[in-house]
């Protein structure tokens, strides 16, 4: 039985499993699924998954319930986390929430879980404005998670309230099962002058197959400040599709870093949506991967009103046979004069089986609007290895500094700086080297 | 016929319209429409063609049977009825002439009016016009001089007749009679186009320049263009078009092949100009184009285009750098006003080593018109050191016209360096300032900034070309300004 018709089959049983019975989300579900089962998975045929195949994952025989909660010791799991700082933590072993290694509030700013807000009445309210009212209910995978959609973060940070402590959501996965697939709904609310940082990981215990689809919805309003860090690190056989829509208000500024270091194939869908004037978007990555790893970032932002701007910087290292496809849409709408896009993308390929494919696309119906992007793929600069070397820098440090040069734009936006000091530690061991980059 | 004219000019003169906007009243000799078998049967033997050329339009024929419209480009249309297209029309009186004083005067009126005029072109560019009135070659110029190097340069048919193995070797080679709906429907019934051939190590010594008209009302221009540059030689070849002002929508479905053999350099431009409707988007031809050249060792193939005609255009020359050191060159400016679309770009394939690509294209969009840049480089793991570099300006008049840009980039190589660049602007309100405060007043202030937008590309025309092209540039976006 291939994956689409298990899901289908185990959507009653699930319906059947979560006890709300509200009619609303009810409907929701069906719908979704009915439209999942209409478009099914994607294909290579369509245009937006053209360089992504997901057919060698799909082939796994992936349970869609986790038998059992399984509970890990911190000890074991410590170093996934930003330990070297105060956080709240929403921690998910398999799907389901680990009270045990998590720290939630509600003091002041809700941090705390979707199946909760789900289901209690107090959040029906917050519930019904926001759940799934950004997401595109047309996409197959967005349906499909939106069907099965139970657990995952739910952070509602009021207004004029300030996250104290950045916010971590740890999606772990024990290999307990044979081949696992997960379904993780996040809901981000940030309220007018609020702001919050939030840093998401998944993270696989060891090497059996686990496809993660992810959505998240993240919403902006006046004045907010909302950062979100991904790091995607994870081992050779775990499989991510994250969509990600955030909208954003009138003076709102907003950002998302994703670096992608690890998985087999990895699929980002990252959608703005500014709905007012003088928003700021920020959309960074960088991409460090090598044998047959597979990771593709499809990034749309979508100008709808006057004097906003977004700013796209994406940078890939490739080695071995490892692929990567950057494709990013910026729509600029007629309304939406003074705008100023831009997009950028850099990539370096080390490995003559490498490939990297990239469509950077404009769709521009404004005049007055600054819009450009720039997309190159090259290698490291020859005469600065030769400088360095002949400095007596071995060849492989000197490599990896021009590496980390490359990519320095991106880290450099990173505001927690034990996330930076993290990030840094991950590029030199992506690279191979031990230096710590701060000559 | 006269009073035709004049009423366009009047046309012309209130509303500024399509310049070239006439009719010729040329008795022709045209098929029934539809499309089956027996046409192609008929067409052919129309043609005099021999058996093996049947064939090739039958097989391509029922190619097309299976396949379907595309769909992907960004361009919005009524599709056309194939069936409801004359596939063949040849003007009656078809004598071949030696000199243009034979020529029926009434189609030298057309090309006069064209300010094309063959005469004076012969006389003084020293440029041979293979001239194309729906689709039969009616005169060729210059051909003596060129005989003498041994250059083929005539009509398609003629090749198919008298260079047999010629055509028969590269003929579909660089785009396959499958290769796409419109190559396909093209392979089937393509009526006439121009063959070229320049011998190994010749250097062509004139500009080589055919001009496509659509003339008969209903009539789908098929040409099929082949030119072959043997080793070591050189081309430079011109193709210029203009149409009578119709209301009913034109197809035309081009196929155009350019081989250069190892050190060869072929130089193609191109200045489209048919009708693009009019003011409320209503007429004008639907110009679905397959372009394609391939490099052989050191080769070189470089298209310019400048494109400001058709409702709707879908157009992508294309390079295939097969041989190693080739180089593949793509120039563009397209120019959309009113209610027209484009969909134009290029496709660069690197497959040889040390390989270099170059693209630089300009869209200007005004009115409601949409403007799409669509590309491809593709560096394929065996093209070591390839390079590209691709640039795509747009430029926006007002804000119900449309700029989008659809690169795709696809590495396999390491050693590949490849770039691109895209921006999209307006002309900015202080450079209009500076000249309506030296007097020059807004309109030609445009014109002024549009030609400075373009000339990187305007610089890679031929001489003749480059002068008609910056006046059609100004045509084109006559009324846009407010």
């Amino acid at each position: 039985m291939d994956l689409k018709e298990k899901l289908l089959s185990s959507f009653m049983a699930f319906e059947e499993r979560v006890d709300n019975v509200d009619s609303d989300l009810h409907n929701m579900r069906t719908e979704s699924i009915k439209n999942f089962e209409n478009k099914g998975f994607p294909t290579k045929k369509e245009e937006a998954w053209k360089y992504t195949s997901l057919n060698s994952v799909l082939k796994n025989d992936f349970s869609v319930f986790p038998k059992s909660d399984s509970a890990l010791h911190y000890a074991d799991v410590k170093k996934y986390f930003l330990h070297d700082i105060d956080t709240y933590k929403l921690v998910f072993i398999d799907g389901v929430f680990s009270s045990y290694l998590s720290s939630t509030t509600h003091d002041g700013v809700d941090v705390c879980l979707m199946s909760s807000a789900l289901t209690k009445p107090k959040y029906k309210e917050i519930i019904d404005t926001y759940f799934n009212k950004i997401a595109n209910t047309e996409e197959s995978l967005t349906s499909l998670n939106t069907a099965f959609a139970v657990e995952g973060a739910f952070i509602n940070i009021p207004n004029n309230k300030v996250a104290d402590k950045p916010i971590e959501i740890m999606y772990l996965s024990t290999g307990n099962e044979a081949a696992l697939m997960v379904q993780p709904r996040n809901l981000v609310i940030v309220g007018r002058n609020a702001q919050v940082q939030i840093i998401e990981r998944h993270q696989s215990l060891n090497s059996n197959p686990v496809l993660t689809n992810s959505v998240t919805e993240i919403y902006a309003h006046e004045r907010a400040m909302a950062d979100y860090y991904k790091i995607q690190n994870d081992v050779p056989t775990a499989n991510l599709i994250d969509n990600t829509y955030i909208k954003q208000e009138k003076d709102s500024i907003a950002s998302v870093h994703t670096f992608s270091f690890g998985g087999n194939i990895t699929r980002n869908n990252l959608n703005f949506s500014q709905n007012g004037e003088h928003i700021e978007s920020i959309l960074k990555g960088i991409t460090i991967i090598t044998d047959k790893q597979h990771v593709d970032h499809y990034t749309q932002v979508r100008h709808i009103e006057p004097n906003c701007t977004s700013h796209q910087n994406y940078k890939g290292i490739y080695n071995e046979k490892s692929t990567g496809v950057f494709n990013g849409k910026i729509y600029v709408e007629k309304e939406a004069q003074k705008t100023d896009a831009f997009q950028q993308n850099n990539n370096i390929l080390l490995s003559d089986k490498a490939t990297i494919n990239a469509k950077p696309q404009l769709e521009i119906f404004a005049d007055d609007v600054k819009c450009s992007h720039g997309c190159t793929i090259g290698q490291l600069d020859e005469s600065a290895m030769f400088y360095m070397q002949s400095r007596g820098i071995p060849k492989k440090e000197a490599k990896a500094l021009l590496m980390y040069a490359f990519s320095d734009e991106v880290i450099d936006s990173i505001k927690i700086p034990q996330l930076k000091h993290r990030i840094t530690k991950l590029i030199a061991s992506k690279l191979g080297v031990n230096i710590g980059f701060n000559l | 016929m006269s009073k035709y004219t004049e009423e366009e000019l009047k046309v012309e003169l209130e509303n500024k319209e399509y310049e070239y906007g006439f009719y010729t009243d040329i008795e022709s000799d045209t098929f029934p429409n539809g499309l089956n078998e027996d046409i192609i049967r008929a067409l052919s033997a129309k043609k005099e063609e021999p058996e093996w050329m049947t064939e090739w339009r039958l097989e391509a024929f029922r190619a097309w049977k299976e396949m379907a419209e595309p769909e992907w480009a960004n361009v919005h249309y009524e599709k056309p009825d194939f069936q409801a297209i004359s596939y063949y029309s040849a003007p009656m009186k078809k004598p071949k002439y030696d000199s243009l004083d034979e020529v029926d005067p009434e189609l030298l009126d057309t090309f006069k009016k064209l300010g094309i005029s063959v005469d004076e072109q012969k006389r003084l560019a020293g440029v041979a016009v293979d001239i194309v009135m729906d689709s039969v070659s009616v005169t060729t110029t210059f051909k003596k001089t060129l005989a003498e190097k041994g250059i083929i340069f005539c009509s398609i048919s003629e090749a198919i007749k008298e260079h047999p193995e010629l055509v028969k070797k590269y003929l579909g080679t660089v785009v396959p009679q499958k290769d796409n709906f419109y190559a396909a429907l093209n392979s089937a019934v393509f009526s006439d186009g121009s063959f070229c051939y320049i011998p190994k190590g010749v250097r062509c010594p004139m500009e080589l320049s055919t001009y496509f008209r659509i003339n008969q009302a209903g009539t789908g221009q098929f040409e099929r263009t082949l030119v072959v540059a043997d080793e070591g030689s050189y081309v430079s070849y011109l193709e210029g078009c203009t149409a009578p002002s119709r209301d009913e929508n034109q197809l035309h479905a081009a196929v155009v092949e350019l081989i250069a053999l190892d050190d060869a350099e072929i130089k193609y431009s191109t200045v489209q100009n048919w009708f693009p409707g009019n003011k409320e988007g209503k007429g004008g031809v639907y110009n679905f184009v397959t372009k394609r050249g391939l490099c052989e060792k050191n080769a070189k193939i470089s298209w310019t285009q400048v494109e400001t005609g058709s409702a709707v255009t879908w157009k992508y020359p294309s390079c295939v750098l097969k041989g190693d050191n080739s180089v593949g060159e793509f120039y563009s400016i397209a120019v959309t006003n009113n209610f027209q679309q484009a969909d134009t770009g290029t496709k660069m394939i690197h497959l040889g080593k040390n390989t270099k690509s170059t693209i630089i294209s300009k869209g200007i969009s005004a009115g409601k018109s949409q403007n799409s840049y669509r590309g491809l480089v593709q560096v394929n793991s065996r093209a070591e050191n390839a390079r590209n570099f691709s640039q795509c300006d747009s430029l926006l008049m007002g804000n119900e016209c449309g700029a989008h840009t659809f690169p795709y980039i696809e590495s396999k190589n390491a050693s590949a360096k490849i770039e691109h660049e895209a921006t999209t602007s307006k002309i900015g309100e202080d450079q209009v300032f500076y000249c309506n405060q030296r007097g020059i007043p807004t309109e030609k202030a445009i014109a002024l900034i549009v030609n400075g937008f373009s000339k990187e590309v305007l610089n890679k025309l031929p001489m003749e070309f480059a002068v008609e092209a910056q006046k059609l540039l100004e045509i084109s976006l006559e009324g846009s300004v407010g």
